[in-house]
């Protein structure tokens, strides 16, 4: 009888009844080959491998993370709900020592959903990932915590989240934002002020392969990494770098996701994006479960692979090192950078920008305003719009807030209450409480 | 008149049935090196005095396959297996004569790889020359396309006896499970044949002509013939005709435990109206994962005769047996010493089974009055525990959809419903300390026997189509054949009805018996470029395990009511 080395549970929930369009990429199909390849094998009757099955988010698991508009019924479905309950039942099981390494296979993703939420994005509505890792920091009191994207589009709904988060290590590694949705993405985004060097984006050029993909993860993102010590790894296990899918370019196989997995040692593994549902989906699936928990996976082989007609062009090997090289260089550089935003005494920086909910077809104005903070993430203050109205203000406080930020974040929401919004909201995470206004 | 039989493995019951109940019941020793003749006596005692000419329908179950699993007296089995991609196809290694060869089929029933016939020949010639007769082939997805697999048994069946093909054994997705089922067919094959030919033969003799069915571990019966093709389905039969046989007693509209208290082991069942729950996929036997059918059973080493011991002044109960209860001569304390301590059970040597109780009693701290209590109400506690966390695992099997799981049924027994040779004495006790009814199966002691002669056949079809590819394969069939686009799911649901029938009457099924149910009924767009260009259409149905008609057994209303004090 087969033994996993490694205790590894997975979360199954392929949402056979919920699909964005009939013939949408994010559609009821989408796993169904996976769960084919999965059963079939028999992974799991494997000894060491448990199937659980998800608990459902609630909503105030939801508000830890975003300000939904007008509220967050409206935002999600029950298949939401359930696939942010897959990602925190693969959490809690981790900490709680009954495995240790998990995968949650749900959809739909969550990726490119932000701390605002006022549409969908990308196929994303709400932040799976994001939802179970304040979940399991309000429950465990678990701090440090890396998140390492590996989705071919940028995951910038979980670089929103986290911008300002100097707990939380982001690296997305995608297919450059030059040729790919959402078009962002840049090694120059690293973070707040308040987090500056704690998001790191590596943008691949198209027809990165297995070796350059390797390359960069072992030369670049593991002393990284390491250097950061975070408390748990957290995977965003998107599959649309592979050769065959339809929306990417890139050259990435199952034998290069098993041996990525293997390399960054997730706890939690989450299923993000991957459309090629049959050629890819059930042989890079295979190959990262059997990765996590241990198992031999040299004869998980797509049956077209042709390695030749994938082989990385040496100039696509140049430019990876050379992004290894800028990406290092950032992150040495990170804390003479903060300081330097500290120069000329601000107290208040403030940024403004549109974001795109192409999901839903709205477009929304942000006003944002942090507070420069060396103490904690800093209070932050988010006013929005949409093209269709709708004024909001939404404040948060960070969970290891400073008393000043407290204070800050607490006065913005108070005199909020006089302005011009429809609804002001307060995310207050070291008292772990949301109100609307 | 029906004639039920379970050969169990210290008894083997019997009882005779007409439309108004039971006729006659029998109770004999089995005897472990000669299960022919433990079925030949109980048939004897049950039939004197009946014109056998009088007898419709005979059903038996035994321990014949378990045990030469268990014990591991089967024949070599030859193993052909075509892997393509997954996992090493080597961990599911079956023996010395196990041959990984070229040849693969994708999720959707594609080739991805041809079979090699001259190395399948080879093969082939290898096993006639070690003198291997039976050969089991598997494919990984054989249930999307046999078409390996067919090939496969055509080359090797002029040198061998036998072959087995895995399509043939479930509509089930699990390679290795198909591999363990598939081997362990055709590894008792043998065996299985022999048996069932005497015994059918001997009952010839003895003027029955009477169809004989044999016993699954699904709760469900076969005909002998069919049988012979897959024999590996009536390994634990026995637990599953106990569980059958308390169906009558219970109601309909509740959530119902069954225990099966044994001398070393306790059964545990769950009926939803009146229906056994199935395990998802298989039974698991010993080394054995497989796509058996069988009812979703858990068992827990307590028994009358569980083993009795104190350390560090807790009691331990079971899971060994060391022969029969001091009552009877054994060498350990058990429940039964402790009924008999207590003159609730009348049997034995009384003497010896107090002393034993005062033993441990004594070590405990308590009279053996106490100590008797204390022991049997230890070993209820143990057994509801046990019911709980079954009852728990069962809630928490995954769901894949949404509707599923905000719809979820979850389990609330409301009732237990006790069998098996010390049913009677544990049933008041359980019904001290738990939550539930606790009522005793009527003919507590032959319920096996009557949950053979009323079980029904029972069988499953899964049906794939893929309009895309223009194809439809339907599970425990070679065949496979063309559709075209506009092919829906109510073509599926005829195609499926019918070849559920068919089975089911080649399997012995009567037509008044067949309860066609739905167990899986899902279909998915197939997309291509963002345009729908097929169908993906899978239905499942099943003939649920269930009890003949026109056989009438007392019912709920006069099974034994045992109430707790606080009612
Ligand atoms: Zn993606
Ligand atoms: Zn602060």
């Amino acid at each position: 009888m087969l033994k996993a080395p490694r205790k590894t549970g997975l979360v199954f929930f392929p949402a056979f009844d919920w699909a964005i369009s009939p013939t949408h990429p994010e559609r009821e199909e989408r796993l169904l080959y996976t769960q084919d390849q999965v059963f079939e094998e028999g992974i799991l009757d494997i000894e060491g491998i448990v199937e659980l099955r998800p608990e459902l988010a609630t909503i105030e698991d939801v508000q830890r993370v975003h300000f939904c508009v007008p509220d967050v019924e409206s935002a999600m479905t029950e298949s939401h709900f359930i696939s942010a309950g897959g990602a925190m039942t693969i959490g809690r099981a981790v900490l709680d020592g009954e495995i240790e390494r998990g995968f949650a296979l749900v959809r739909p993703p969550g990726h490119h959903a932000m701390r605002m939420v006022r549409g969908g994005r990308g196929f994303c509505q709400v932040n799976n990932e994001a939802i179970m890792i304040e979940a399991l920091r309000q429950r465990y009191g678990i701090r440090k915590v890396a998140i390492i994207d590996t989705d071919c589009h940028h995951g910038d709904g979980t670089q929103d989240i986290y911008w300002h988060d100097p707990d939380t290590l982001f690296i997305s590694l995608h297919q450059d934002g030059r040729t790919l949705y959402p078009g962002l993405g840049f090694p120059e985004e690293q973070g707040g002020p308040n987090a500056l060097g704690t998001t790191i984006n590596i943008p691949l050029p198209p027809n990165t392969s297995d070796a350059g993909y390797l390359e960069i993860v072992r030369d670049t993102v593991l002393p990284i990494l390491e250097e950061f010590e975070p408390e748990l790894i957290v995977n965003s296990a998107g599959q649309d770098n592979h050769y065959s899918d339809p929306l990417t370019n890139m050259n990435f196989t199952a034998q290069g996701y098993a041996e990525l997995t293997r390399l960054l040692k997730p706890h939690i593994a989450v299923l993000e994006g991957g459309y090629s549902i049959e050629g890819a989906l059930p042989y890079v699936n295979m190959g990262i479960i059997l990765s996590m928990a241990g198992v031999d996976y040299s004869h998980v082989i797509e049956p077209d692979l042709c390695p030749e007609s994938i082989a990385q062009p040496p100039e696509v090997t140049d430019y990876v090192r050379r992004l290894g090289e800028i990406t290092r260089r950032n992150w040495n550089e990170r804390h003479d950078r903060r300081a330097a935003l500290r120069a000329n005494g601000q107290t208040i920086l403030r940024r403004s920008r549109q974001v795109q909910y192409d999901t839903s077809g709205i477009l929304e104005r942000q006003e944002e305003a942090i507070r420069l903070c060396d103490d904690c993430g800093g209070a932050l203050r988010i006013e929005s719009v949409t093209d269709q109205g709708v004024p909001v203000l939404a404040i948060h406080i960070p969970p290891h807030a400073c008393d000043a930020c407290r204070q800050t974040g607490r006065d913005w929401f108070e005199q909020g209450k006089t302005g011009d919004f429809e609804q002001v909201f307060l995310q207050d995470r070291p008292n772990d409480r949301f109100e609307v206004a | 008149m029906i004639i039920g039989l379970d050969v169990g493995g210290t008894h083997t019951d019997a009882v005779l049935l007409d439309c108004r109940g039971v006729v006659e019941r029998a109770k004999v020793s089995t005897d472990e090196t000669d299960l022919f003749r433990s079925v030949l006596a109980g048939l004897d005692l049950i039939l004197e005095g009946t014109d056998p000419g009088c007898i419709t329908r005979i059903v038996l179950s035994t321990t014949l396959t378990t045990n030469a699993i268990v014990r591991n007296r089967v024949e070599p089995v030859g193993m052909i297996v075509c892997s393509g991609p997954g996992l090493d196809p080597e961990v599911h290694r079956t023996g010395p004569d196990y041959h990984v060869v070229a040849g693969a089929i994708d999720h959707r029933g594609r080739e991805i790889q041809p079979v090699d016939p001259d190395e399948i020949v080879a093969i082939a010639a290898g096993f006639r020359e070690r003198g291997i007769r039976q050969v089991a082939v598997v494919g990984k997805f054989s249930c999307r396309n046999p078409a390996h697999e067919v090939r496969i048994a055509e080359l090797v069946e002029p040198y061998v006896e036998r072959v087995f093909m895995g399509h043939r054994t479930s509509g089930h997705l699990s390679f290795p499970r198909r591999i363990a089922t598939t081997f362990l067919n055709a590894s008792v094959y043998p065996i299985h044949r022999a048996f069932f030919e005497a015994v059918g033969g001997a009952l010839r003799e003895k003027g029955l002509s009477a169809p004989v069915h044999i016993m699954k571990a699904d709760g469900g019966t076969m005909s002998l013939e069919a049988s012979i093709d897959a024999p590996g389905q009536t390994v634990l039969s026995g637990p599953a005709a106990s569980i059958m046989g308390a169906i009558p007693a219970a109601p309909a509209e509740e959530d119902v435990v069954v225990l099966d208290i044994g001398g070393t082991t306790t059964d545990i069942a769950i009926l939803v109206g009146g229906v056994p729950l199935l395990q998802p996929v298989g039974i698991a036997f010993g080394r054995f994962k497989t796509l058996i059918r069988s009812l979703q059973t858990s068992s827990i080493g307590i028994g009358g005769d569980s083993h009795i011991q104190v350390s560090d002044g807790q009691l331990a109960i079971g899971p060994d047996r060391c022969g029969p209860p001091r009552a009877f001569g054994g060498p350990e304390v058990t429940p039964t010493d402790a009924f008999v301590t207590l003159g609730e059970l009348n049997a034995g040597d009384a003497a010896r089974a107090t002393a034993g109780v005062t033993e441990i009693g004594e070590r405990l701290g308590l009279d053996e009055h106490a100590a008797a209590q204390t022991l049997i109400e230890t070993a209820c506690d143990r057994i509801l525990a046990a019911v709980d966390e079954m009852v728990e695992q069962v809630n928490a099997q995954p769901v894949y959809t949404i509707h599923e799981m905000l719809d979820g049924y979850r389990i609330r027994p409301t009732r237990l419903l006790v069998l098996g040779g010390p049913a009677e004495h544990f049933a008041p006790y359980l019904a001290a300390r738990s939550s539930m009814k606790v009522s005793l199966v009527p003919d507590w002691g032959v319920a096996n026997a009557i949950g053979a002669a009323m079980a029904r056949t029972t069988c499953e079809v899964s049906l794939v189509a893929d309009t895309e590819r223009g194809l439809v394969s339907v599970s425990n069939s070679d065949a496979q054949w063309r559709c075209d686009r506009h092919y829906t799911r109510v073509d599926a649901l005829r195609q499926a009805s019918e070849a559920l029938r068919n089975l089911a009457i080649e399997s012995g099924a009567d037509d008044e018996d067949m309860d066609l149910e739905l167990t899986e009924d899902i279909q998915f767009n197939i997309v291509n470029g963002f345009s729908t260009t097929g169908r993906n259409i899978r239905v499942s149905l099943q003939i649920k395990p269930g009890l003949i008609h026109g056989y009438r057994l007392p019912g709920s209303a006069s099974s034994r009511l045992f109430r707790s004090e606080g009612c």
